[in-house]
């Protein structure tokens, strides 16, 4: 089927993000309005496109629009093309519609900043990208999208970049992604090698004829784009930087949507990864690294928003962990991944407001107790911990338990180890989420009397308590018969649930439990019932020094490419001038005779050059002359 | 209507317009200089509008005898990379105009001089590539370093004179070169089929592989200086950095393409068996030029040189896209010849507002230019972004294009020149952080942001740049039929897809 309206969902931000930046200082008054208005308007367009879906049957529901041919060369034909099926429609409802909310708390959290109009600008062109991105009908048109997020993620960190270190931050998120981004170059090269196609429709339909090594080249090749989307190892260090950026973009971008986009990729490339099993394991096995990865992170960060970027880089790692586990797994990754948006957005938005109730304190050292002073933060931030945690019946513990228990389900060695490895994930997750309850809101107050700590304006928490009501209802929603799974079915291939498994939900659901339980308990202890010093305690074990240096990811870069990088830079420019065009300048000197000779054509150079054109034409005659004789 | 003779003669008409306007009056120079680049490119827009793009013979084709006793001929002619090229180069010279409005006043001598050595290149610049006689074509590759030379080397800063001189001796170098291989040519020619200069007779001509070796390397190695390709660049940052930054757009932007284009029209047509032979080493010296202008580029402290080190990466992707042998990677070099002559515009007119309000060319002397000129410092942004091939912008489509045709015939080189993608991003983003970000450091404060004038100059720029992004079919129909008639020309078929193969279309 085709529908006209799906390119105005792209149209109206973009439209918007425009106006903004070409009207400049005149549309400061209304900008934000007009940008949350437009905003509102694609999520309106996405309702009812969602509800005309469900009006069809499971297999009619996808629609497709065709816009024009935009690359046509030999048998390389790409078309600007949109399509919104079961898959996309998720996507779509989840960006525009916490995109609106975050619109919405953003007028209110920037309304200080001078430059919020260009805020909004940037908010949504990143709505717009993010749109093309779910929306694009071949990889081609996926990697337009893919880019333009980065390009509004880079300029949404570096957003207040006349702080030197916050334009650095933007910087290394760009590069990283572009590292990726390689990936998806070669994935979309091979594919057109491989299949003569690039669409979506035509790699599904040929890819069962390609070869193994091919399909598990562009398997890897797509990881590799995922892994710096969306901050996966080895390749996730931008993340924790990218906290630089207002704290509405880091709910948005950098927890709901865009760094989740890896996901959609790898889940979007099911028939790929169906048909390339090394591929597959190898993604399932980057999101069991990651997981524990970002887990262990969070364990020590103090600063909130870096302890919330840590859980979000472990939460994505579930979902690639998910999606790595092939049919079974792909419609929990995608559950996870909404109610993740869910929850981590309002969790952020509430770091944010407690930040603009401490004048932009973000060490949690410095807070303490604030429950008193923010019920509303602290209720709505309590329900988003309670659904990451896992505690029935809140959202994450329907999409987390599931993932959990496909990966116990997988077989083999292979199964026991990534199980294990999310069961401890979520133990970890119980105690650094329950740390960062602790330090902020409850406890003895250990800011100083400067801070005036209060509640945020309804603008702010309106949101979030909307927010704070999908963390507490989603994955009820989502699970109850098996809604979200069935209706994933025609874009991803189902195998019938409940096949030779090693652990049942039950037993799965009370191992989880318990090691949450645990991970609750220890941070209690070590966080209630003990003083919390206001400075970082220094006699500390490595593995927390380990762990505060972010498992030593940047040192790691900084030996192994960067500074052999600047290196290299150093020495080819040396290398240029002084032996490149030194052979150059030695030659033509060596041709003119002495050096006498070439700085004679330097100082006399017109006359010199009118010799040059002398002896050239004669040379010319000359030669004609003589070979027509 | 001879449209080619016609858009040789308006600049020329413009320029003597301009040579008997009082030495003392230089703002009637400009608009005169301007009136006729306007005019130039009306002129060839309605010539474009009027090609059969779906033909792939030369068209406009105009003949007529000029030194018989050589049977050297005054032959014009276009196909469809020619015709993008002309009009590559009559849009940017305009904006060239408008843009560099005060670039004459630093100069030896009078704004006229600069306005007419510029009208007289333009005339060259349409000779060159629609030049269809050997010869002719010659003459106008050395004749353009004429007004080049006396462009930097008048109008220029700092060792403009060295670095003019310093490009001249190259471009005789590798003419001379070439004059040696057309001479060979022409001698052949005699044997054959009776002495021409006739570009289409001339590729019927036989020959052993020896002789085709040699003479495919002088017009290759004439070519590749020009382009330039890696390790005969040398000059190019020299000139880059003396140059004025109008002068520069003209130099990377439009005559630099001689070079590629010369490789497609001349190297592969006359010379298909020595291209066949030369294709490895030439991929392996594009994919050099990719990989080294792009390190080079991260490590300049210059403005001005850290442009023309990308250019060098930038024509390293052509180069590779002309040498895949697939009709993406040769479609894809012509468009990216086009595109890559707007983003440079855009960084080098826009970097050169930055460095006349400074005062200076150095990268570390900017700094915080975001919160001073934001209009300046985002239009600088987006030239940027185009040179890194944002997807959205112009010259993500031609890499890509480029790209893609190269890995279905030598997967091993496309990635190696995908790494290129990394590298820019390192090569625009530190600049822009070091000039544009941060705070606002000394000698920055008081600078102005652009003016009427620049804007109106610099708009139409990005707006191509923006609109080829999104829809480039107007440029990439005209371009079709001649890169495929190339590359079927020169033997060549695009390599089908693995299942293709296999089910054994």
């Amino acid at each position: 089927m085709t529908s006209n309206s799906l390119v105005y969902l792209i149209a109206l931000p973009l439209f918007g993000s425009a106006v903004l930046l070409l009207a400049g200082r005149r549309s400061d008054r209304w900008g934000h309005l007009l940008a949350t208005a437009l905003s509102a308007g694609s999520f309106g367009i996405g309702l009812m496109q969602f509800s005309q879906m469900l009006s069809r049957s499971n297999e009619q529901r996808a629609v497709s629009q065709k816009l024009f041919s935009w690359i046509s060369v030999g048998s390389f034909e790409v078309d600007a093309g949109l399509m919104l099926d079961q898959l996309s429609i998720c996507f779509v409802l989840l960006i525009t519609g916490v995109g609106t909310l975050i619109h919405i708390y953003s007028i209110a959290y920037m309304s200080h900043d001078h430059d919020r109009r260009r805020f909004f600008a940037f908010l949504n062109f990143f709505i717009a990208a993010m749109l093309l991105l779910v929306l694009g009908d071949s990889y081609l048109n996926l990697y337009v999208g893919w880019e333009g997020v980065g390009l509004a993620s880079y300029l949404l960190i570096g957003f207040w970049n006349q702080k030197p270190t916050y334009a650095t931050a933007a910087k290394k998120a760009f590069i990283a992604n572009r590292v990726g981004d390689m990936g998806l170059s070669l994935a979309i090269m091979i594919a057109f090698a491989t299949l003569g196609t690039v669409s979506f429709a035509g790699v599904k339909e040929h890819a069962s004829q390609a070869s193994t090594g091919a399909l598990t080249a562009i398997g890897i090749m797509l990881l590799v784009a995922a892994t710096g989307k969306s901050a996966q190892f080895p390749l996730q260090s931008w993340l924790g930087d990218a906290m630089a950026g207002p704290t509405p973009v880091s709910a948005l971008i950098h927890a709901a949507t865009m760094v989740t986009a890896g996901v959609y990729l790898i889940t979007r490339s099911n028939f790929i990864f169906d048909a390339a099993p090394t591929a597959q394991l190898c993604v399932a096995i980057i999101g069991a690294i990651t997981l524990l990865f970002g887990a262990v992170i969070g364990m020590a960060k103090d600063d909130i928003k870096k302890a919330l970027a840590a859980s979000t880089m472990s939460q994505i790692g579930y979902m690639v962990l998910g999606a790595g586990l092939g049919p079974a797994g792909y419609a929990f990754a995608i559950m996870h991944l909404l109610t993740h948006g869910f929850f981590k957005a309002g969790m952020f938005l509430g770091a944010g407001s407690v930040m603009h109730g401490m004048d932009d304190e973000v060490n949690m050292r410095r807070y303490g107790g604030l429950s008193k002073f923010m019920p509303i933060t602290f209720a709505t931030f309590g329900l988003g911990y309670l659904a990451i945690i896992g505690v029935p019946p809140f959202a994450g513990f329907y999409s987390k338990d599931k993932i959990i228990e496909v990966a116990f389900n997988a077989g083999g060695i292979k199964g026991i180890t990534l199980g294990v490895a999310a069961l401890l994930g979520a133990a970890i997750t119980a105690f650094y989420m329950t740390r960062v309850v602790i330090l902020t809101f409850a406890g003895s107050k250990r800011w100083d009397d400067k801070a005036h700590p209060h509640e945020s304006p309804f603008l702010m928490w309106g949101p979030m308590a909307l927010l704070a009501l999908g963390s507490v209802t989603s994955g009820f929603l989502f699970t109850h018969g098996d809604a979200l799974r069935n209706w994933l079915a025609p874009v991803v291939e189902q195998i019938p649930a409940h096949e030779g498994e090693l652990l049942s939900p039950m037993i799965v659901s009370i191992l989880a439990l318990v090691l949450v339980v645990l991970g609750v308990s220890l941070a209690v202890i070590k966080y209630f019932l003990n003083e919390v010093p206001e400075t970082v305690p220094e006699n500390v074990t490595i593995f927390t020094k380990l762990a505060r240096r972010d498992l030593l990811q940047d040192a790691f870069n900084e030996a192994a490419f960067m500074r052999p990088g600047q290196s290299l830079t150093r020495a080819l420019v040396k290398t240029d001038v002084a032996v490149i065009d030194g052979a150059v300048r030695g030659i033509a000197r060596l041709a003119s005779g002495s050096g006498k000779a070439l700085r004679t054509t330097q100082t006399g150079f017109v006359r010199s050059y009118a010799m040059w054109i002398l002896l050239g034409a004669i040379a010319l005659i000359a030669a004609i002359w003589m070979v027509t004789l | 209507m001879n449209w080619l003779t016609t858009l040789m003669a308006l600049p020329l008409v413009g320029a003597l317009v301009i040579s008997v306007l009082p030495k003392s009056n230089a703002l009637a120079a400009k608009r005169a200089a301007f009136a006729t680049t306007l005019i130039v490119a009306g002129a060839t827009i309605t010539m474009a509008v009027q090609f059969q793009r779906d033909n792939v013979e030369i068209q406009f084709v105009e003949s007529r005898s000029w030194i018989p006793s050589f049977g050297i001929k005054y032959a014009l002619g276009i196909d469809g990379i020619a015709l993008v090229l002309i009009l590559l180069s009559v849009l940017l010279a305009p904006i060239v105009v408008l843009a560099g409005w005060n670039e004459s006043s630093g100069g030896r001598w009078s704004a006229k001089t600069f306005y007419i050595l510029l009208l007289v290149l333009e005339t060259m610049i349409v000779g060159v590539f629609s030049a269809t006689d050997v010869f002719l074509f010659y003459v106008f590759f050395e004749a353009m370093l004429v007004p080049v030379y006396f462009l930097i080397g008048g109008f220029g800063t700092g060792e403009r004179s060295a670095a003019a001189v310093k490009f001249l001796l190259y471009s005789l170098f590798g003419g001379l070169l070439m004059l040696a291989s057309i001479i060979a040519l022409y001698v052949l020619s005699g044997e054959q089929i009776g002495h021409t200069f006739d570009l289409a007779a001339l590729s019927h001509l036989t020959m052993d592989s020896t002789t085709e070796n040699f003479l495919f390397l002088g017009f290759f190695i004439a070519f590749a200086i020009k382009a330039p390709l890696w390790p005969l660049h040398t000059w190019l940052p020299d000139a880059a950095a003396s140059a004025t930054p109008g002068t520069s757009v003209l130099l990377l932007g439009v005559l630099d393409k001689v070079g590629t284009f010369g490789m497609i029209r001349y190297c592969m047509t006359l010379f298909p068996h020595a291209t066949k032979t030369f294709t490895p080493m030439i991929i392996v010296l594009a994919l050099i030029s990719i990989i080294y202008g792009a390190f080079l580029a991260i490590g300049q402290k210059d403005l001005k040189r850290l442009i023309a080190f990308t250019s060098i990466s930038h024509f390293g992707f052509i180069t590779l896209g002309i040498f895949s042998m697939t009709s993406q990677g040769q479609s894809g070099a012509t468009l990216y010849m086009f595109n890559h002559g707007f983003s440079t515009a855009a960084l080098f007119l826009i970097g050169g507002w930055m460095m006349s309000r400074r005062g200076s060319s150095k990268i570390a002397d900017f700094g915080g230019l975001q919160r001073v000129t934001p209009v300046m410092a985002w239009t600088f942004f987006i030239a940027g972004m185009s040179s890194l091939a944002l997807p959205g912008l112009s010259s993500f489509v031609s890499e890509f294009l480029v790209l893609v045709g190269t890995y279905t015939r030598y997967p091993v080189a496309a990635v190696i020149g995908t790494f290129g993608i990394v590298l820019a991003a390192l090569y625009i983003l530190i600049p822009v952080q070091r000039a544009l970000h941060g705070p606002v450091t000394p000698g920055n404060e008081g600078l102005s942001d652009l003016n009427m004038r620049e804007r109106i100059a610099i708009a139409p720029v990005l707006a191509i740049i923006i609109a080829l992004g999104f829809y480039p079919s107007p440029l990439l129909n005209v371009i079709n039929p001649a890169a495929a008639h190339t590359i079927a020309q020169s033997g060549f078929t695009d390599p089908v897809s693995q299942i293709d193969a296999k089910a054994g279309k």
